[in-house]
């Protein structure tokens, strides 16, 4: 099926054009250091949400499975906050902060469109990886912490020593799953104008009248993405044969 | 009799409208073992979890080596620290190797350097028929195993007293033995402890005194030979005659 398909295509008329377009290597040799470079910002961005994500989405977790009758108010205010940031779009978010808080007049950082794109991105995949660690928690089950108490140990520690051990290897496969989302929505920020990988592709793009340059954006994603899928499973098999 | 370690005065505790512990007065000294007896549903791991304030009383009193542990003010992690709790089902950390499991609480409470724990924990996995099988995860483990784990783990950190909740209920017949043996030599050892079980020949041969609860009361008490032999209290002729005829005793 797919081997048909490809005979089709490669024996079409319209084929060599197709590869001028797509698949030319001098248009692909000429733009691509500059997509490389412009890919870096990327990796930086990805990693400095990430980072963000993983400690604000954890502790949004910690406050919906709390049980504590005082913290009631936050409770729903985190409810709310992950109702809303997973229901809209990303990329509207990203509008929305990015073109959006400059208009206050702020100055800065706050005015940076690097910075708000990626504030935009750690408040939407905050909320995802909220509900993650949220299904996490609340399936390790009750006993555990009793049992943790029942040592001697605090509600800190029975959380930190015994709840979420459990519950991160749990819902691994999950919080991976957005990792690699996480990595190829970073090229949404190009909607401010900033020049990420996508976004210089694009621009090549448009003035050589050759798509190839987006080729080798999609290239250097997938570079990232796939090794990083490989790995990670890696680790959580190594892991889960431990536990 | 010196003065006791535990002293249950007058403690209520209703789940939403059911009342399950309904006035329990109970008192155990320094060494003793006290058998907690009673049907299923009769509030005895209630009553357990109640003393290691897993669960808030209504009212009445629990005090822990005369010092009353039952009140508002009082750091139910301290109280804990000092009680030791086996759970029916085990509840070993399975993220966590066989030593960890036992060494966690002292290591973290401060109780013990970890070197110490460690010593301890090892030499007492080793006492128990554990020895060798310090890394090994706790799913590696028979459900014997598991319990004569989870023993340790509630021994190591020299608890005033031990709270047993029905030790032995969930494991094939074959795998009771050695956790009973271990139950006993913790008492031989001096130590203070509450066992609620089912286990009719187990609570005569080990307990001093039996405490048969009914309906969230305790309505007799008593040696075992007094209580199994010839109980006053209609409750517990019933309950005692529907075990035998169940073939349990
Ligand atoms: N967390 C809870 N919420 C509501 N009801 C509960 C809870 N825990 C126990 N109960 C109820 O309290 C009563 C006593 O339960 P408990 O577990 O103390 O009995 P038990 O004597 O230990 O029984 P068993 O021999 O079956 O273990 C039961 O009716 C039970 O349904
Ligand atoms: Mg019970």
């Amino acid at each position: 099926m797919l081997g048909g398909l490809a005979l089709l295509v490669f024996t079409s008329s319209g084929w060599p054009d197709v590869q001028e377009t797509f698949f030319s290597p001098e248009a692909f040799r000429t733009s691509f250091p500059d997509i490389l470079r412009a890919f870096w910002l990327d990796v930086r961005m990805f990693v400095a949400v990430e980072v963000v994500v993983l400690i604000l989405g954890l502790v949004i977790a910690l406050i919906r499975t709390s049980l504590s009758p005082a913290l009631f108010p936050i409770r729903a205010l985190a409810a709310i906050y992950c109702d809303l940031f997973r229901g809209v779009p990303v990329i509207l978010l990203v509008y929305l902060i990015g073109f959006g808080i400059p208009t206050l007049g702020v100055t800065g950082i706050l005015a940076e469109p690097i910075f708000l794109a990626c504030v935009a991105l750690s408040l939407a995949y905050s909320a995802y990886v909220a509900e993650v660690y949220r299904a996490g928690i609340s399936s390790v089950h009750r006993t555990q912490t009793d049992s943790a108490l029942a040592v001697g140990l605090t509600k800190f520690q029975a959380l930190r020593h015994v709840v979420l051990p459990q519950a991160v290897r749990r819902v691994r496969p999950p919080l991976l799953n957005d990792f690699i989302s996480l990595q190829k929505d970073v090229a949404l920020v190009s909607v401010l104008g900033v020049q990420e990988a996508f976004r210089v592709a694009q621009i090549d793009s448009q003035s050589s009248f050759n798509y190839t340059p987006l080729i080798a954006a999609a290239l250097l994603y997938l570079a990232v993405t796939i090794p990083m899928a490989r790995i990670l499973d890696y680790i959580a098999r190594k892991q889960d044969s431990v536990v | 009799m010196s003065s006791p370690v535990l002293e249950i005065e007058g403690v209520t505790k209703s789940f939403g409208d059911r009342l399950v512990l309904d006035g329990i007065d109970l008192s155990i000294s320094e060494h003793e073992a006290v058998a907690l007896i009673g049907a299923s549903g009769s509030g005895k791991s209630t009553l357990l979890r109640c003393i290691d304030l897993l669960e808030e009383i209504d009212d009445g009193d629990i005090y822990l080596d005369g010092e009353v542990i039952t009140d508002p003010a009082v750091n139910p992690v301290s109280v804990r620290r000092r009680l030791g709790f086996v759970f029916q089902a085990f509840n070993l950390f399975p993220h966590m190797s066989v030593l960890d499991n036992v060494t966690l609480g002292a290591v973290r409470s401060g109780a013990m350097p970890k070197q110490e724990a460690t010593d301890r924990g090892r030499e007492l996995l080793d006492r128990f028929g554990l020895g060798g099988r310090e890394a090994d995860r706790p799913d590696q483990l028979s459900g014997g195993q598991q319990q004569r784990v989870a023993l340790v783990r509630a021994f190591a950190s020299r608890p005033r007293a031990l709270l047993l909740d029905e030790v032995t209920s969930a494991l094939d017949p074959e795998l009771v033995g050695d956790v009973l043996e271990a139950v006993r030599e913790m008492k031989d050892e001096g130590m203070t402890m509450i066992i609620a079980t089912h286990e009719m020949t187990f609570a005569r041969e080990v307990a001093d005194r039996i405490a048969f609860l009914h309906e969230g009361r305790i309505v007799e008490t008593g040696t075992p030979a007094k209580v199994m032999d010839s109980p006053e209290r209609p409750e517990t002729q019933r309950f005692l005659r529907r075990l035998l005829a169940g073939g349990r005793i």
